[in-house]
Parts: structure tokens; sequence; C-alpha cells
């Protein structure tokens, strides 16, 4: 992949989007409206073992969904299109027709909302990637001898929504990353460079940094017990519990729907730490404000002020059902960009702030174990070490938690670090995902653990 | 499709001398979600995903490329760029590979189906949800009614300049119901689930509302339900929890990609090594497991992987003792250890990777009466709603949402909140007691994610209901 081509396809993409929806604009019928959504990338994924490459796979793919309203029912199609608009046409106005049909079949849809427009927006952000061979050879030359696994992917993402009452928003970024780790036998380190640009030389610093905790590593492995210790989450591994917590944690729907693990706080029933703050804050610029209707989420919102419960994160389908005030939430109303706000704790003495117990640099696989406790469980992962004394006495067998996150980010959270760390998405699922979350680290006193 | 088939296999005889092998799959999948909520219409949207992944052999490395641009120049451009990534890669592969592992094979799949998905109307199915969504509106304590199904159509045509000529046709569904019952701060929810390669004769009025209003009653029962117990008791798991059992702590370690590290950055390793075939005992006597794509109506059936390798049904586990891995034709050349026909790729946008399909645990001879009858002090779980594994798959922890205290062979009280935890081979040598066939039901479930990049995979799991001797059990607010 170049930098040329992938301009190229963002670009021919804009007029093509344009076109396309215009067209469909003009064969709505009275009463009717269309919100079109168009995701797309042009990326290079490369999966790497032993610091070799395994698979190598190019994707380019455009997805385009109709959103339709008619005679009060709601419907929608998506389809994969080619980028050629008048091969894709015929396929767009047949999706349109079939919607129409649809809607003459369904009962009203009574949650309906209807569309307006929103207004428009144009963000777009250059990268730049050098060509295949020397790409492959940047990331491994400074690896070589290590053991590396894991995936670099690069190009393009487009994300953009028009709608038959004018609204335009575009967003097109050009960005990488390489997700890693390096393995001394079973022990593991974790590192991710991204950016924009690829630059050899902060790959091979950043590179250097994960091989010193790999180096840490070898020190005699502790057997640690289950059962409650003093215990550090770094922020990849503090990125992972708030992943978890907006999985219904902050849905309007999900309180409605007796499905909500912090109905008690959000009820005042109970309350977190005052040291935690926690926003949705669009400034990162991680991904695009509007939603998939085209709304425009606030550039901030607080959801826990001072360990009090502030907002939920509410669609517009949720507050026409509910009677609720709409905040531009996504249908799925969890987070997009989530932060933690940072504390006092200096990360430079951290382990002097442990004393005795565990440094945790990431966790893995966390689950709901009692929804309505609003406990989690999940297991620790890569470099997580046994301290004491304020010193790294050695790594640590993988070790399950289960913990109620009331007491964790309750009366049991000691402190936040000074500086929060942008954790940006690497999740790949269909398509390369956008966005992030930016966590400071975690001390927690008696975290629990049972396996 | 027909009209595309013929071009496909017209672009490869145009480009045959490009690469040294080169496979061209088309996936044409339509999916419909159907959701009804509170008797309401909640969500109607289908997707067309269509593309094709051209795949080459250059240099002893498979590399990929993927479209969605089915023109003759979209799919040029495709190859030209799977040959320039493949060879600059090439340099730098994991294993020199051959065609070997892209066997030529010619064949045909139709999943069985009495009526046809896209003979089912819209009507009927909206009509047959808003029955099981009224089915459970029996108390105001109910207060989120669910019934969504999941109508998915997949046509995988492969083809290569090796004379591969493959065509798999599957109808698909995934029905969801859930019942969720609260009162103070108390909250339970009851779910119900059929999936497989079934056509339009699942959307069955009778048998959903039959389902619906068991699953609400059950919700309301769980509300009153003291918590499960906490401490070390018999437990004998239903089959909609053993599918996930199975899922997590058989399929996954077994996976030989795990095993050989490629996927150790994403989900995991495996604690299972090389060595480990033929010898390890990973449970009990009573424990056969197999790999098996053959069977009618489970969710993952198919006749050809996406190799082309023929798929069979192979023993994992025999008599408790691992035989066998679950390795595509290019991890048993790498490990030199027998797999199965398992290289699968989500769509036509990823590669194919090691992936479970059907995993099934075999039936054995216990009535369910002679399973509880086993049980001094202990606890039957059903339906899966919590899990978690670690990375090597030893670590688990999963919950349910049904309980029955069982004493003296006697179920005693209902019991809300259940969960359980032990260590994989430790966990599997406690299987004191297997079902009989009349016990074995089919599920799975169309979310299992791996891979880089990330890759969601249908698989199924059939089984009896298990017992379990001395398991870690404990409710909630534990």
């Amino acid at each position: 992949m170049t930098q040329s081509r992938t301009s190229e396809f963002s670009q021919n993409l804009r007029r093509y989007f344009q076109t396309a929806s215009e067209a469909l604009f003009k064969e709505l019928e009275p009463g009717e409206e269309l919100t079109l959504n168009l995701t797309a990338e042009e990326q290079l994924y490369i999966r790497f073992n032993g610091n070799l490459v395994r698979q190598n796979t190019n994707v380019e793919q455009i997805n385009l969904t109709l959103s339709f309203h008619g005679n009060g029912r709601t419907v929608a199609h998506s389809t994969t299109v080619g980028g050629r608009f008048e091969q894709d046409l015929p396929l767009l106005s047949r999706l349109l027709k079939t919607c129409r049909e649809e809607a003459r079949v369904l009962p009203p849809d009574p949650h309906q909302v209807p569309f307006q427009n929103n207004g428009e927006s144009l963000n777009e952000f250059r990268g730049e990637l050098p060509p295949i061979e020397k790409l492959l050879d940047s990331i491994t030359g400074p690896a070589s001898g290590l053991d590396l696994a894991g995936l670099f992917a690069g190009g393009a993402i487009i994300r953009a929504n028009r709608n038959s009452h004018g609204q335009d928003h575009w967003f097109a970024t050009e960005t990488f990353f390489l997700d890693y780790s390096l393995y001394d036998g079973p022990r593991a380190a974790k590192g991710v460079y991204a950016g924009s640009t690829w630059n050899h030389a902060d790959w091979a610093a950043n590179l250097n940094r994960t091989r010193e905790q790999l180096e840490l590593l070898k020190r005699p492995q502790q057997n640690v017990k289950p059962g409650r210790y003093r215990t550090y989450l770094a922020p990849g591994a503090a990125a992972e519990l708030l992943g978890i917590l907006s999985w219904g944690g902050f849905s309007a729907a999900a309180w409605k729907q007796g499905l909500c693990p912090f109905r008690k706080l959000a009820e005042g029933e109970a309350k977190l730490s005052p040291m935690l703050t926690l926003k949705e804050n669009f400034t990162l610029g991680l991904c695009p404000r509007f939603n998939s209707i085209g709304e425009v989420a606030p550039e901030s919102m607080t959801i826990i002020e001072n360990g009090e419960f502030k907002e939920f994160l509410v669609s517009s389908k949720t507050a026409k059902e509910y009677g609720l005030k709409a905040n531009a939430a996504e249908s799925y109303e969890a987070s997009r960009s989530p932060e933690i706000l940072p504390g006092s704790l200096d990360e430079s003495k951290i382990l002097k702030e442990i004393g005795t117990g565990l440094y945790l640099s990431n966790l893995h696989y966390l689950n709901w174990s009692d929804r309505v406790g609003a406990r989690v469980t999940g297991m620790t992962r890569y470099a997580c070490f046994w301290v004491e004394n304020g010193e790294i006495v050695g790594p640590i067998k993988d070790l399950r938690f289960d913990e109620s996150m009331y007491e964790a980010l309750g009366p049991k959270l000691i402190g936040l670090t000074t500086k929060a760390e942008i954790e940006p998405s690497v999740s790949t699922y269909g398509l390369r995902d956008v966005g992030g979350v930016r966590v400071p680290g975690m001390l927690i006193d008696d975290f629990t653990f049972t396996l | 499709m027909s009209n595309h088939n013929f071009k496909f296999q017209d672009f490869l005889a145009q480009h045959k001398s490009s690469a040294d092998w080169i496979g061209l799959r088309s996936v044409r999948e339509i999916t419909s979600y159907r959701v009804v909520r509170l008797d309401q219409p909640e969500k109607n949207l289908t997707d067309i995903d269509h593309g094709v992944m051209i795949e080459v052999l250059v240099d002893g490395h498979f590399g990929y490329s993927g479209t969605a641009d089915l023109s003759p120049e979209g799919l040029k451009r495709a190859l030209d760029r799977a040959i320039e990534s493949t060879r600059a890669a090439s340099a730098k592969r994991v294993y020199q590979f051959t065609s070997e592992e892209r066997p030529k094979v010619r064949g045909e799949y139709r999943s069985p189906r009495q009526k046809n998905l896209d003979e089912t109307s819209l009507a009927e199915i909206t009509d047959s949800l808003m029955t099981a969504s009224k089915g459970m509106r029996i108390s105001d304590t109910i207060v989120n009614r669910v019934a969504s199904a999941m109508i998915i159509q997949t046509q995988i045509d492969f083809f290569s300049t090796g004379g591969t000529e493959v065509r798999q046709n599957f109808d698909m569904v995934n029905v969801d119901f859930a019942a969720t019952a609260t009162r103070g701060s108390e909250s339970q929810t009851r779910t119900y689930s059929k999936l497989g390669q079934w056509g339009g004769e699942i959307f069955d009025k009778q048998a959903f509302s039959f389902e619906a209003e068991r699953i609400a009653k059950e919700a309301l029962e769980l509300l009153d339900a003291e918590n499960c117990p906490e401490g070390k008791f018999d437990l004998l798991l239903f089959p909609d929890q053993m599918y996930l059992q199975i899922h997590e702590s058989i399929g996954h370690p077994l996976e030989m990609d795990r095993i050989l590290g490629d996927e150790r950055n994403y989900a995991g390793w495996s604690f299972v090594k090389p060595e480990d075939f033929g010898r390890l005992q990973y449970g009990s006597k009573l424990m056969n497991v197999t790999f098996d794509p053959t069977q009618t109506h489970e969710f993952a059936s198919y006749a050809f992987d996406d190799s082309g390798n023929p798929a069979t049904k192979e023993y994992l586990i025999k008599d408790g003792v691992l035989v066998r891995g679950l390795g595509s034709l290019e991890s048993q050349r790498r490990l030199k250890l027998p797999g199965v026909a398992n290289f699968r790729a989500s769509s036509w946008n990823r590669a194919p990777i090691d992936r479970m399909a059907n995993i099934n645990l075999e039936p054995g001879t216990s009535s369910l009466e002679e399973l509880i009858s086993q049980i001094k002090r202990g606890v039957i779980m059903k339906t899966n709603r919590s899990w978690s594994i670690d990375d090597y798959r030893n670590k688990f922890q999963f919950g349910c949402e049904y309980g029955q205290w069982v004493e003296d062979g006697r179920i005693v009280k209902t019991v809300k909140n259940p969960n359980y935890r032990g260590i994989t081979v430790d966990f599997w040598n406690r299987l004191i007691g297997v079902g009989n066939a009349d016990l074995v039901e089919t599920h799975g479930s169309p979310y299992c994610g791996k891979g880089e990049p990330n890759q969601i995979i249908r698989v199924g799991h059939s089984s009896p209901p298990c017992l379990f001797r001395d398991i870690e059990i404990f409710g909630g607010h534990a």
C-alpha cells in the first residue's frame, strides 16, 4: 500500500457517495425519508509469528446502508458495493424498492424518530506508509532475534453519512497500528505502535520499551495464591476494565430494560470513589462525532463525575420510547470515545505505591459474572508481576479475578495516575474499527483473585 | 451466481501464469435481522455481503486480496495487489508451502431444509416472532421481552487454477427469545435459542409460544429463588451450557494454529503441546469428542473447508485420550500431525485460519434420572450467561441463567446466579456421567471470535447433559 493509492481511494469514494446518495434521494416518494451510511476501508493486514509473516491480506471494501422511513415503518438494507456508480445504482435502487415493499408488510414503528438535517462536517486525516517491502524490513529488522507475534493494519478508513434532508458528514483517516507481543517461552510482553505516519525510529524505540519489560519477565516466576491483593492496573489493563463497563453499563435502554449493572449507581443508591470521573470525550479525535443517523454528539459529556452518576448514553430511539433526553448516542448505547480523568499518583513511583502486591500490565477475556452486583471476572495477561517492598520480584502465573465494580471503583480505589494514556482500538472484526480510550493507571486495594 | 461463476473461471484461466497457484473464493451472504420487542418491531435490517477473495501462491507463500469490486478490472486489481504483497512477504514467510495444501476437488453441498428461506415471507416471520413476544407477556414483572431471528443465506464458490470447483449453499437460522423480570434491585433473564442449518420450517408459532411462556415463567421463578450455594458440589450441566464448556475448554485449545503460536497475540496460545497428541488423558474415560461437519442441521456442517479439503468426521478425544487436533492442511504440514478440514474464513474479506466447526461430545448411556440419582449434593445448571477463560485455555469461570439444587438424588429447589470455575484437564477428568443419545441437544454460536485481522465464525456443538464431581460452585454476590 502506498500513500497515493489510499488518498485516491478516499477521494473517489467521496464523489461516489455524493452521486449515489443524490440518485437515491431523487427516487424517494412523498412521505418517505432516507439516511445513507457508508463504511469503507482500503487496508493492508500483515500477521506475524516468530517475526515472520504468517498471512498478508489486502482488503478493499465499501458498504452502504439504507435506513428507510415510510408509512410510519422503519426498514434498513445494507450491501457491499464495488464503488462503480453505473454498476452499483441498479442494486441500490432495487434495495430502496425492497425497503418500500417491506414497509408495507411490517407493523408501524411506534419509536421511530424522524430524520432531520443535523448539519455537515468534513474531517480528513492523511497518513503515510512506506511500500510493503520497506515496511516489512522496518518492522522485522529491529525485532531480529526476537519472537514477535502480532498484526499490522494500515490504510484508509472512511465513515460517512448523508440523508434526504441535506445532512452530510464525512470522516476519512489514514492510520496504522502494529499490535504485537514479544515472547520468551511462555512469558510475554505487549506493545502497540500506532500513528498516521510510519517512523522507523519511533517503532524501534517502542519495541525497545517492550523488550525491556520482557527482560523483567526473566526473573523467577512467583506462585501467587488466590486471595486479595493491593493491585495496580496499568493503563492497558484499566482500558480492558473500561471496555467491559461500556458493555451495558452506561446504556439508558439497558437501565430501563433491567439489564444495567450500574442501576444502583444511576438511581443514587450507590456511589463510586470521588476520584472517578468518566467522560465521553470526542476531542480525542479518534472517531467521528456523528452517529449512524448523523446526529452529532457533544464534544464532551460527563457520565460519572467524582463517583456520582450524571448521565446515561441515550439514543433518539430510547429517548422516544422512555421519554428521556437524547444525547446522540449510537443505537447500541456504548461509549465510543471514553475517557477516565487522571488522578494524583506519580506513575514513576507506582512500585512504591503498590508496596507489596501485584502490577498488572494487561487483563484478558473480561465478562460480567453477576450484572446485578456489577461483578466482573477476567484473567491477568502478559507482563504481570509480584511486587514486594516497592520492588518487582518476578512475573506471576496467570490469575483469575472476580470483583464487584462497586468495590473496586468505590472504597477500594486508592488512586489514579497523573498520566492517562490513549489506547487505540485494534479491533478488526469485519472491518477496521476507529476509536479508542484514554485511561490512567488504577491502584486498587484488596482486589479479589479467585483461581 | 452462475454468470459470475463463468467469469471467475474465465478470469483464472486468463491469469493462470501470474502466480504458482491462484484461488478465487466468492462469498455471497444475505443476512436478515428481524427483532420484535414488547410486541413492536424493533429492528428489520437485511445485509447483502458479496465479494471475492483472491488467493495466490508465490515463492512458497500464500497471500490474499479481497474486493467487492467484481468487475474484471476490480478482480485484476485485487490479483495484482495479492501478487505484489505476497511476493514481498514471501522473503519473510513462516513456512514454505506448495499447492499440495490446496487439493484439486470438485463437489457441492446444500444444507438440509424443508422450505427455502427466500420463500419464507416477512409477514410469516414477523407473525411468529410477534407470537413469541406475546407468549412472554405473562406478568407486568416481565419488563423486557425480545424475540429475534437472524436469517442467513450463503453461497460460497471456490475455484482454482489447480482445477478446484466447489459450490456450497447454506440456509441457516438463529432464533433467540429473552424475558427479563425485575423486582426492586433484582433482575433475572431467561433465554431460549435455536440455531442451525434450517429453512423456513423453523418458524413454528406453536413451538415458539410454548418456549416463550416457559422462559418467562422461569424468569419469574428466579426472582424468588435463593442464591446458588457456595462450595464443592457435583455439577450437572445441560446441553445449553455444555456447548460453551466444549467450545472454550476443548475446541479452542485443540486449534493447531494456536498450538503453533499464530494466535498468541490475540485469543492466545494453548496449554496443549504437540507431544500431547496420543498421550494426554484430557478427561475421564467417558469423554469422547468428535469434529463432525457431517451432522444434519448442525450450524457448521459443510462438505469442504476453504482450502478445498473434504470434510469428514474425526475423533479428537477417544475414551478421554487426546488423539487429534483441529488443524488445516497448512497446520498439519507445519506440525507434522494429523488434523481435520477446518480452514475457514468468516467471509470473502478474510483469509482462512484453523477454526472449529461442529465439535460434539458423543452420548453415553445414562438417562437423566440416572444422572440426577448419582448426585448427593449438587447443582443442575442450564443456559450459559457468562463466560471467561485464560489465554492458554486453562482457568475458566462460567455462569448460567438457571440452577436447581439437588440433594440425595432429588431436585429440591431452584437457585439463581449459578456459577462454577475450574481448570480444563482437571475438570474433564471429573466427568462421571454422560447422558444417552435421547438427551442430546444441538446448540452453538454465531459469534466465535478469533484471528488477526479478527473474524467471527459460526460453530455448532452437540452434547447430552454431563455430570461432574466436586466442582467449585458459587452464586451471586460471592
